[in-house]
């Protein structure tokens, strides 16, 4: 019998609609039941620095989960998706063969020395890793904005004050800040800026890139409002060893560290000699001058040069440096000082300053940099 | 033909004379990005190989049981069906492959494992579930068509292979690197295979 109703045939809209509906569920049933067979590996040992830290962990999910779960946090800034190639470690055993989707982000050399993308490596079995102890240390953090103001018309310097905790920092470190993105949250780098002595609260400096998830969050920030974030991170160690020159070099807005280090400095050694060089285009893009002038003034050993790359507009005054920073850096040091060094701002400018560096004399193992 | 074609007749057939991919061109899309090397092919299309002769069957079932106009279990006309229950049915069996390769044998996981979640969206797969209907072939005939279909389509796109690492020392013409000559020389392949042509008939 047909039930036809203003000529549509109503049966058959019945019938496919339970049938693709029930066809669907019954594969999904079927999908579930071999999901609950299969890929049930039951509970796996991790091992940390043989033997250091023990854990005891649910089979089948990435490394990177399994250590996020018991707070140990690697960084890694795009949440899991294997895209960033931060979260490397070592795997000694278990880890399984490496991947494809891990080998554009690992050097022959790393891939020899068994180093692995964490988000990448499902635990199946037992897993042997090895961790760096700074990385043990990373706690995550849960604070308040305290202030945000403006820099410059694109820098904004955020202050945020921790939830009942210290964070103790060397100078030069990061944090990953935690942002909300549609596909989950995401963990942004920025530099500390405060300096290692202010443990209440971390500083940063965060330059608006248009579209960017991270940059957008914070520049959106207001006054009060929570913040999560983990570190310190970071290879940056300063040398203890007062008669070592401090060279800083910045560009753009790579001058969150560099204040962490000439604040640090200063607190602990007051006649230690350090240089700044600051390079940006315009007067517009110059911040934190008065301040680095004022130390400078209590300090005389510290010196302070910001150069201008693009000409001056009409009416402008500047008696800094003009031109690209490394000639900056160039005109002023003389050679064959015992001196240690930190770049932090774009790639065409850290291998220009490292060119004249290592000309003056400085070991490129003296030599730290950031790249953005 | 009185005789219907016995399944091993089809089976040749769709590995020479109706190579899905150089007499249809049915996956065209993984059949040009993974034919970089030898060892890439063959991974894939020993997985295309798997789940088409497995994926015929399922497919040919269903359609029997349920879709057909005078299906055994349902007797209204769903053939209209086909099309998003094939897709369905391919996507489950894929992600059941997924895990049971992975769960018993982690190496022919990290083989194949990568290539599985690229067959889903593969045409070929889709193409031969289709085309069974079409031809109206019975389950060993469907069966033998879905294997032959994916031996035919490994072994072009492991030739293909071939000649484009051979390629990599040749002097191809700037604005031909790449996908362009790919595509000139599937074309030269699909006239080799014609040469087949007369050997075997469907």
């Amino acid at each position: 019998m047909d039930y036809i109703l203003a000529g549509i045939n109503i049966e058959m809209y019945f019938w496919a609609i339970l049938t693709f509906a029930g066809l669907v569920i019954v594969l999904a049933v079927w999908l579930m039941v071999s999901a609950q067979f299969l890929v049930n590996y039951g509970v796996c040992k991790l091992d940390i620095n043989s033997g250091e830290k023990p854990l005891d962990v649910e089979g089948g999910q990435t490394l990177l989960s399994c250590l996020y779960a018991n707070d140990i946090f690697i960084p890694s800034a795009c949440g899991g998706k294997g895209s960033c190639g931060h979260c490397k470690l070592v795997v000694t055993e278990g880890g399984g063969p490496i991947l494809p989707t891990e080998t554009p982000f690992l050097t022959r050399q790393e891939i020899r020395s068994k180093v692995r993308l964490a988000c990448q490596v499902k635990v199946r079995e037992d897993v042997y890793v090895r961790i760096p102890s700074d990385l043990l240390d990373v706690k995550m953090f849960t604070g308040v904005v305290e202030h945000s103001r403006v820099l410059t018309h694109d820098i904004k310097e955020v202050r945020f004050k921790i939830d009942d905790d210290t964070i103790s920092q060397r100078p030069g470190q990061y944090i990953q800040i935690q942002a909300p993105s549609p596909d989950g949250p995401v963990f942004r780098a920025y530099s500390i800026s405060s300096p290692t002595y202010d443990e209440t609260a971390v500083e940063l400096m965060v330059r608006l890139v248009p579209g960017g998830i991270g940059s957008t969050y914070i520049h959106e920030l207001d006054e009060g409002d929570p913040v999560s974030f983990t570190g310190p991170y970071g290879e940056f160690y300063l040398n203890e060893e007062p008669e070592t020159e401090i060279i800083c070099v910045g560009g753009g807005c790579g001058l969150a560290p560099m204040k962490n280090i000439i604040y640090s400095i200063y607190d602990k050694w007051p006649e230690r000699s350090c240089w700044l060089f600051f390079g940006c285009r315009t007067t517009e893009d110059v911040f934190y001058l008065k301040e680095f002038q004022k130390l400078a003034k209590k300090h005389p050993a510290l010196k302070i040069k910001y150069a201008l790359s693009d000409p001056l507009k009409d009416g402008e005054e500047w008696d800094g440096e003009t031109g690209f920073v490394h000639l900056a850096v160039d005109k002023y040091l003389e050679p064959d000082v015992a001196r240690q060094a930190f770049l932090c701002g774009p790639p065409l400018m850290i291998d220009a300053v490292t060119r004249i560096l290592e000309a003056k004399g400085i070991a490129s193992d003296d030599i730290f940099y950031d790249k953005f | 033909m009185d005789e219907p074609t016995t399944a091993i007749v089809i089976f040749f057939a769709a590995i020479f004379t109706n190579n899905m991919l150089l007499a249809s061109f049915l996956g065209m899309c993984s059949f040009v990005a993974c034919s970089v090397l030898i060892s890439t092919a063959l991974g894939l299309g020993t997985a295309v190989t798997l789940v088409l002769a497995c994926t015929t069957a399922i497919n040919y079932g269903i359609y029997h049981l349920i879709l057909k106009a005078d299906a055994v279990w349902l007797a209204t006309d769903l053939g209209f069906l086909k099309f998003i229950v094939f897709i369905a049915v391919i996507a489950a069996f894929v992600q059941f492959v997924e895990m049971f390769v992975e769960r018993f044998s982690p190496k022919l996981y990290f083989a194949l494992g990568i290539f599985l979640p690229l067959i889903t969206v593969n045409c070929a797969i889709l193409g031969a579930s289709l085309l069974l209907v079409i031809n109206e072939y019975n389950l060993p005939q469907s069966v033998g068509f879905g294997f032959g279909a994916g031996i035919g389509w490994t072994l072009a796109i492991v030739l293909m292979a071939g000649l484009r690492q051979k390629m990599r020392y040749s002097d191809i013409p700037e604005p031909f690197k790449g996908v362009p000559i790919a595509l000139m020389v599937t074309g030269v392949l699909a006239m080799a295979f014609i040469g087949f042509a007369g050997m075997v008939s469907i």
